[in-house]
C-alpha cells in the first residue's frame, strides 16, 4: 500500500485516504469541436501506461478533498515526488534521462 | 502414557506441570513449553499424516513454519476449529484436540496408500496442469476426491464467536525477528531514540539461541537472550510483538503482522483472538534468519527423517530425544552440533555421514573424540523402513557428489537428521518484487536489491556466525536509525565475542545420488507437501518446461501451505542440474504474501457483521421502524422499501401506495438525496459547464432538472439545481452519487478550471426533505406552513420558496418525480422528525400514505423518468434517452460530454434507446435484465438486442409496465419482441412510448 505524500496536507497518508485520478498534465482542449474525432479520441481514450516514470493525478478524498500531481514508477512503484495542480514536475521523462 | 523421549533435564518446557491432549482420539501428555509437535515427538509418535497424492506415511520433519509435514486440525468445535495448523508452531495447552489433516480414511491406515501405485499413475507429473487445461467439467470430477484426499482439513462450519481486530502503526524502526540479530538491532535503533517494533512469531524472544548451546562473551545464549530482553521492556517507546508473524511485506514499507492472541491458552481463553497489526515503518530490518536445506535422498520421506537443526532443537529447547539411534548426513560442519546433542543426552550416534571427502574442523574433531564414528565421503542413498526408518543404506560418494564410488552397507538407526546447508529466509524481502539473488559462498539465495527502506542482518544474508549475526544485527539498527534521522549511540555491552569453531568449507550438494537413475530410484522427495520428486522435476524439464516458474506450476512444487519452504531451494538447483544450467541462470519462483497461512477471522477483523459497512440513517429512520416498513439498502443508506399492512404482500403493499398517490396523497423520506451547496461568483458559469443544459437565466426561487455527462458522452447523473441567488445554489445529486458528483465537480474546479470562483460543499446530512405528492398535498403543505403562497401562480411548477414549515425553517420545492402535484420540504435534519410527524399528522384526514422506494420506482416508471444507474449504465447518451431537450449546444463554453456526442460512435444508426415496453400479457412482469429478441424461431444463439432496464407493475394502469434499451429503438414504436424470461421462457411485449401515464403531464400543472 502506497504512501503518498499530500502537498496540502503537508504529510504521509496511506494509499486508501486517496483515490487514484489518471495520467497528470492533459490539459481538456480548448475547442474541443474543432477537433477532429480522432483527436479528440486521443485526448478521451488514449494514456501513456509507461513502464517507469509516470505522472499521475491523486485526490485526497477522505482528507483535504484535494487533487495533487504525483511522479511516481510504475516498477518500482517509488514515488518521487508529489507537487500541487499547476505546477510542473521536478522529475521528468526528459530530467531522467539526462541524469 | 509416559513421555519415553522426554529427557528428565534440559530445556525450556516446564516439567512440573503435566498437560493433556489428544491426537487422532488418543490421550497423551506433555508440559507448558511444548508444541504439539515437541509432545507427540516425546511420547514416541512418528506418524503424524499421509501425504498429498502418494498417501505415504509421514512424520514431523522441522521444527518452525517450514514443516510441511505435521499439519494438523486442532479444536472440534465447528465454530472456533482452525485447519492447517503447523504442529511445530501449535503451543500445547491442556485439552487440546488436534487430528491430522492429511490421511484419509485414517492416518494409521491409509486408502490411497494401499493404491499408492494407481494415485501415482492417476496423477503424474502435471496432473494439475493438464488438467485444468481440459475442459473444466472434468476438474470438476477429479476435484471431490483429490480434496478430500489431500488433507486441506475442515473450514469452520459455524460462524466464530471469537473477536478479532486490527490495529495501525507508525514506527520508525520495525524489526522483523527476534533472534540475536533482531534483538541487537532492535536494541540499537531504540537506544537511538527510535520508535521501536519487534515481531517474532515465536512465543518467546531468542529465535535460534532458545535452542543452543553457545556462551556469548561468556554468558549463556538463553540467558544473554533474557538481558536483551528485559533491556527492550525498559525502553518506552518499543513494543514487543510475540506470537506475531510478519506476513506480508508491500510497498512503502507497510508490513502487516499477524498475532495470535489466545490459541495458545485453549478455546475459552476470550479476548481478541487474532490481532492484524497494519504497520507503516520507517526503517525496516529484517532479521529472519534461515531454514536448515534438507538433503534429498531415496525414501527420505520416511517418518524418522528430518532436519539436523529440528533435532536439536527438540533436544535442547524441549529435552525431546526424537528417537534410540541417530544417523547424520550432513555437508557441512554446522550439523555436527546435533550428532553432539545427541550423544550428550546420552543416546547413540550411530554414525555421522559427512558427503565430503574430509571433515577436519573443530567439530567433527570433537565428535570422533566422543566415539562418534564419522564416515566422509559417504552418503545416506535411501531410508530404510516403512511406517518409520530402521536404517540408512550408505554408500561412499564421487568427490562432486554426482554419482556413488562404491557399495552400499545399512545402518541400523530410527532417526536419519540431514543438513544440505541452510536457505536464508528471503520470502518478505521478496514480496515488494525484489529478486533474491543466488550466493555461491552461502550456497543459498540471499536478498537483491530494493527499493524499499529496509536492511537485512544475520542468517537472512548468509551470516551464520553467532558474534558476526549481533555485530550484522547492531550495524543494521545503527543504520536503521540513522536513516530515519537518529543519532546511534555505541552499544557497549553488544560488542561480544563468541568463541566459533573452526569450519571446513560446507559441499554443494542438492541430491543424493542413487544405483538407479532419478526416475527409477525410490522416490526421493524435494517437497514433501505437495509429493513433488525429483524424478517429476526431470520429468517436466524432459517434457519441455524450462522456466523455473513453469516447472513450479507443471509439477506444483511450492504449491502447498508451507510455500515449499524447504524444497524450494534443492527444486531450484535440480531443474537447473536437469537443464545443464547454473543455479542464478534458472532463478527462483516467487515468493508471495502470506509468509505463512493468515486467518480469514484476522483479515476481516472488526468489519463483518453489522460493521462491515457503514450504515447511514434518515432522522425519520425510527419512525419507518415502528411502522413496520421493510428497508432497502441504497448504497449505505437503509430507505423504507415498502410499508406492509397487516398480512399484505410487497406487491400489495406497493399497489396500494401507487393508488394513494396517484389518488390522494403520499409522503416518502427523500432525504437522502445528495444535496451539494454550491457559491461563487462563478457558480453558475460553473454549472454551465457541467450540465448538458443551459443555466444562465435561472432566476432565484425558480429550479431546473439537469444531466450530467462524463467526457464519453455518457450520462453520469442527473437532478434537480435551485438558484438561491446569482452566485448561490443548491444541486441535489442521486442518493447513490453524492460522493462520485462531488468529486467529479472538484476535479474539474481544481484540475481544469481553478480561475472559476466557486466552492462546493456536501450538506446532505445537514438537510431532511419529506416528499408531499398527489392531488391533496397541496392542501396538505399548507395547513403547515403560513408565509409560502401555495397558489398555483405565486409558486407555480419547478420554483422553489423558503419559508415555515410546521415551525421550521424550510425550503419547498415544487418538482415532480411522479407526476403529480408535489411538494419537496426541505427542513434542517434535526427537524427532519417534526416534520414527517407533523405532514403525516396533517395529511390524515386526505387519507396521506406513507410510501417507499419501490413506489417511487413504479411511478416514476410510470412517467418514464430515468434513474441513473438502473436505466443507465455508463454506455447511454442523452440521445440514447430520448432527452434531446436537455441539451444546450449553443452555450459558449463546449459542455462536458458535448463534443463526445458528435463523434461517429455516438451517431451510430444502430444505438440501443430507451423505450417503453408493454407486455402482451398484462399480469406478466418481466424480469428487468430480460433480453429482447426479434425472432424466437431463430437458432441458438440467437441474436439479442437489447434488455429490460425497469419493470413494474402498474396498479394505477392495470397492466404491467417496462422500460428498456433497444436497438434502434425510437424507430420501432408499435414493433413487438421477445423477451427471455428467468424461467426460460419468452414474453411478448411492444415497444411503446415511455411515457405510461398522464402523457400531456397535465397532473402536475394544477
Ligand atoms: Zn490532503
Amino acid at each position: 500500500m502506497l504512501n503518498i505524500y499530500c502537498p496540502h496536507c503537508g504529510e504521509h497518508r496511506s494509499e486508501e485516504e486517496f483515490h487514484y485520478a489518471g495520467e497528470a498534465h492533459i490539459p481538456r482542449p480548448e475547442n474541443p469541436a474543432e477537433l477532429s474525432d480522432e483527436a479528440w479520441g486521443d485526448y478521451l481514450f488514449f494514456r501513456r501506461n509507461p513502464r517507469g516514470l509516470h505522472h499521475e493525478q491523486w485526490y485526497h478524498a477522505t482528507g483535504c478533498r484535494r487533487f495533487f500531481n504525483v511522479a511516481r514508477d510504475t516498477v518500482t512503484y517509488e514515488i518521487h515526488e508529489s507537487y500541487p495542480m499547476g505546477a510542473r514536475p521536478s522529475v521528468s521523462r526528459d530530467s531522467e534521462e539526462a541524469a | 502414557m509416559t513421555q519415553r523421549n522426554r529427557l528428565p533435564e534440559r530445556g525450556r518446557v516446564d516439567r512440573s506441570r503435566t498437560l493433556r491432549f489428544q491426537f487422532n482420539g488418543r490421550t497423551y501428555t506433555g508440559h507448558p513449553g511444548d508444541t504439539v509437535a515437541s509432545a507427540l515427538l516425546a511420547n514416541g509418535v512418528r506418524l503424524v499424516g499421509r501425504s498429498f497424492k502418494y498417501g505415504r506415511p509421514r512424520g514431523v520433519i522441522a521444527a518452525g513454519p517450514e514443516e510441511p509435514n505435521a499439519i494438523l486440525q486442532v479444536g472440534t468445535d465447528p465454530a472456533t476449529t482452525t485447519p492447517n495448523l503447523r504442529a511445530t508452531q501449535t503451543e500445547l495447552y491442556d485439552g487440546l484436540v488436534c487430528s491430522s489433516t492429511n490421511g484419509w480414511p485414517s492416518t494409521e491406515r491409509d486408502l490411497t496408500s494401499v493404491v499408492g501405485k494407481v494415485g501415482g499413475r492417476m496423477m503424474p507429473p502435471g496432473f494439475y496442469y493438464k488438467t485444468f487445461m481440459w475442459p473444466s467439467s472434468l476438474w470438476m470430477t477429479y476435484e471431490k476426491g483429490i480434496r478430500k484426499a489431500a488433507g486441506l482439513g475442515q473450514s469452520p462450519s459455524q460462524p466464530d464467536p471469537a473477536e478479532y481486530d486490527h490495529m495501525n502503526h507508525h514506527v520508525d524502526v520495525l524489526v522483523v525477528g527476534a533472534g540475536p540479530a533482531g534483538l541487537s538491532a532492535a536494541r540499537t535503533a531504540a537506544r537511538a531514540g527510535a520508535r521501536v517494533m519487534i515481531a517474532d512469531e515465536q512465543p518467546e524472544l531468542g529465535g535460534h539461541l532458545l535452542a543452543s548451546r553457545a556462551t556469548i562473551s561468556g554468558t549463556p545464549a538463553a540467558k544473554w537472550v533474557r538481558r536483551q530482553t528485559d533491556a527492550l521492556a525498559r525502553e518506552p517507546e518499543v513494543t514487543v510483538l510475540r506470537r506475531t508473524t510478519a506476513v506480508g511485506y508491500h510497498d512503502h514499507n507497510f508490513v502487516v503482522l499477524s498475532e495470535r492472541r489466545t490459541d495458545h491458552l485453549g478455546p475459552d481463553a476470550g479476548g481478541v483472538r487474532e490481532r492484524l497489526h497494519r504497520v507503516r515503518a520507517g526503517q525496516v530490518v529484517i532479521a529472519t534468519g534461515a531454514h536448515e536445506r534438507p538433503l534429498v535422498f531415496g525414501n527420505n520421506d520416511r517418518p524418522g527423517v528430518m532436519t539436523a537443526s529440528a533435532v536439536g532443537t527438540y533436544i535442547n529447547r524441549y529435552g525431546v530425544v526424537p528417537g534410540e539411534r541417530l544417523v547424520l548426513m550432513t555437508t557441512n560442519d554446522h550439523a555436527y552440533h546435533t550428532a553432539l546433542d545427541w550423544h550428550n543426552a546420552g543416546r547413540e550416534v550411530v554414525a555421522v555421514v559427512d558427503t565430503r571427502a574430509e571433515a577436519g574442523g573443530d567439530l567433527p574433531t570433537e565428535a570422533r573424540a566422543c566415539g562418534i564414528r564419522v564416515l566422509t565421503g559417504h552418503g545416506v542413498i535411501e531410508a530404510a523402513g516403512g511406517r518409520s526408518v530402521t536404517g540408512a543404506r550408505v554408500a561412499p560418494l564421487s568427490a562432486d557428489g554426482e554419482s556413488l564410488a562404491g557399495t552400499t552397507h545399512e545402518l541400523p538407526c530410527d532417526v536419519i537428521a540431514t543438513s544440505g546447508g541452510w536457505s536464508p529466509v528471503v520470502h518478505l524481502t521478496c514480496h515488494t518484487g525484489d529478486k533474491p539473488v543466488w550466493s555461491e559462498e552461502v550456497l543459498g539465495f540471499v536478498p537483491g536489491e530494493t527499493r524499499q527502506a529496509r536492511v537485512c542482518a544475520g542468517g537472512v544474508n548468509g551470516t551464520y556466525a553467532l558474534e558476526a549475526v549481533i555485530h550484522e544485527g547492531v550495524d543494521a539498527g545503527k543504520r536503521a536509525a540513522t536513516a530515519w534521522g537518529f543519532e546511534a549511540t555505541e552499544m557497549r555491552d553488544l560488542a561480544v565475542s563468541v568463541a566459533e569453531p573452526s569450519q571446513d568449507p560446507s559441499m554443494k550438494l542438492f541430491l543424493v545420488p542413487h544405483h538407479k537413475p532419478v526416475t527409477r530410484a525410490p522416490k526421493q522427495f524435494v517437497d514433501f507437501q505437495t509429493d513433488v520428486t525429483a524424478a517429476a522435476i526431470e520429468v517436466a524439464v524432459r517434457e519441455g518446461y524450462e522456466s523455473i516458474e513453469h516447472v513450479k506450476r507443471y509439477t506444483v512444487m511450492g504449491f502447498g501451505t508451507d510455500q515449499g519452504k524447504l524444497g524450494n531451494v534443492n527444486g531450484v538447483a535440480l531443474t537447473a542440474r536437469a537443464r545443464g544450467k547454473t543455479i542464478p541462470e534458472t532463478g527462483t519462483t516467487v515468493f508471495r504474501p502470506a509468509y505463512t497461512p493468515v486467518t480469514f477471522g484476522a483479515l476481516a477483523g472488526m468489519e463483518r457483521g453489522g460493521l462491515l459497512d457503514p450504515a447511514r440513517f434518515t432522522p425519520m429512520h425510527l419512525w419507518h421502524v415502528r411502522q413496520g416498513a421493510a428497508f432497502e439498502d441504497v448504497g449505505q443508506w437503509k430507505r423504507p422499501w415498502y410499508y406492509p399492512r397487516h398480512g399484505e404482500s410487497m406487491q400489495q403493499a406497493v399497489n396500494r401506495e401507487c393508488l394513494a398517490v396517484r389518488q390522494r396523497v403520499g409522503m416518502l423520506d427523500a432525504s437522502t438525496l445528495g444535496k451539494i451547496d454550491i457559491q461563487g461568483s462563478d457558480a453558475r458559469e460553473f454549472l454551465n459547464r457541467v450540465y448538458t443544459n443551459a443555466w444562465m437565466k435561472l432566476q432565484p426561487g425558480r429550479c431546473r432538472y439537469g444531466l450530467m455527462l462524463k467526457e464519453d458522452g455518457m450520462v453520469f447523473d442527473d437532478g434537480v439545481t435551485a438558484c438561491v441567488d446569482d452566485e448561490h445554489f443548491i444541486m441535489t445529486t442521486t442518493t447513490g452519487n453524492a460522493g462520485p458528483v462531488l468529486e467529479w465537480l472538484e476535479r474539474w474546479h481544481q484540475t481544469e478550471w481553478p480561475e472559476l470562483d466557486v466552492c462546493f460543499t456536501s450538506i446532505t446530512d445537514q438537510w431532511a426533505t419529506v416528499t408531499v405528492t398527489g392531488p391533496e398535498s397541496r392542501n396538505v403543505v399548507a395547513k403547515l406552513c403560513d408565509d409560502i403562497d401555495f397558489s398555483r401562480e405565486a409558486f407555480p411548477f419547478m420554483a422553489w420558496r423558503e419559508g415555515t414549515v410546521a415551525g421550521a425553517l424550510a425550503r419547498v420545492f415544487r418538482i415532480s418525480f411522479t407526476g403529480e402535484l408535489t411538494y419537496e420540504i426541505n427542513v434542517p435534519a434535526d427537524y427532519g422528525m417534526h416534520l414527517w410527524e407533523a405532514v403525516y399528522a396533517a395529511g390524515e384526514p386526505y387519507g396521506i400514505t406513507p410510501y417507499g422506494t419501490e413506489t417511487m420506482h413504479v411511478l416514476r416508471a410510470e412517467k418514464g423518468f430515468i434513474i441513473v444507474g438502473q436505466d443507465t449504465d455508463g454506455s447511454v447518451t442523452p440521445e440514447d434517452l430520448g432527452m434531446h431537450w436537455a441539451l444546450k449546444r449553443e452555450k459558449p463554453f463546449s459542455f462536458l460530454g458535448q463534443r463526445s456526442l458528435d463523434r461517429s460512435d455516438s451517431r451510430r444508426r444502430d444505438r440501443e434507446q430507451f423505450v417503453g415496453i408493454r407486455p402482451l400479457n398484462g399480469e406478466a412482469v418481466l424480469p428487468e435484465g430480460a433480453q429482447a429478441v426479434e425472432n424466437p424461431s431463430n437458432p441458438v444463439p440467437k441474436r439479442t438486442i437489447g434488455h429490460v432496464t425497469s419493470s413494474y407493475y402498474s396498479a394505477a394502469l392495470g397492466h404491467s409496465i417496462a422500460l428498456g434499451l433497444i436497438e434502434r429503438g425510437h424507430d420501432r414504436q408499435r414493433e413487438r419482441l421477445h423477451f427471455m424470461t428467468s424461467d426460460g421462457r419468452l414474453e411478448e411485449a411492444e415497444l411503446c412510448s415511455t411515457v405510461f401515464y398522464d402523457p400531456d403531464g397535465a397532473r402536475q400543472n394544477v
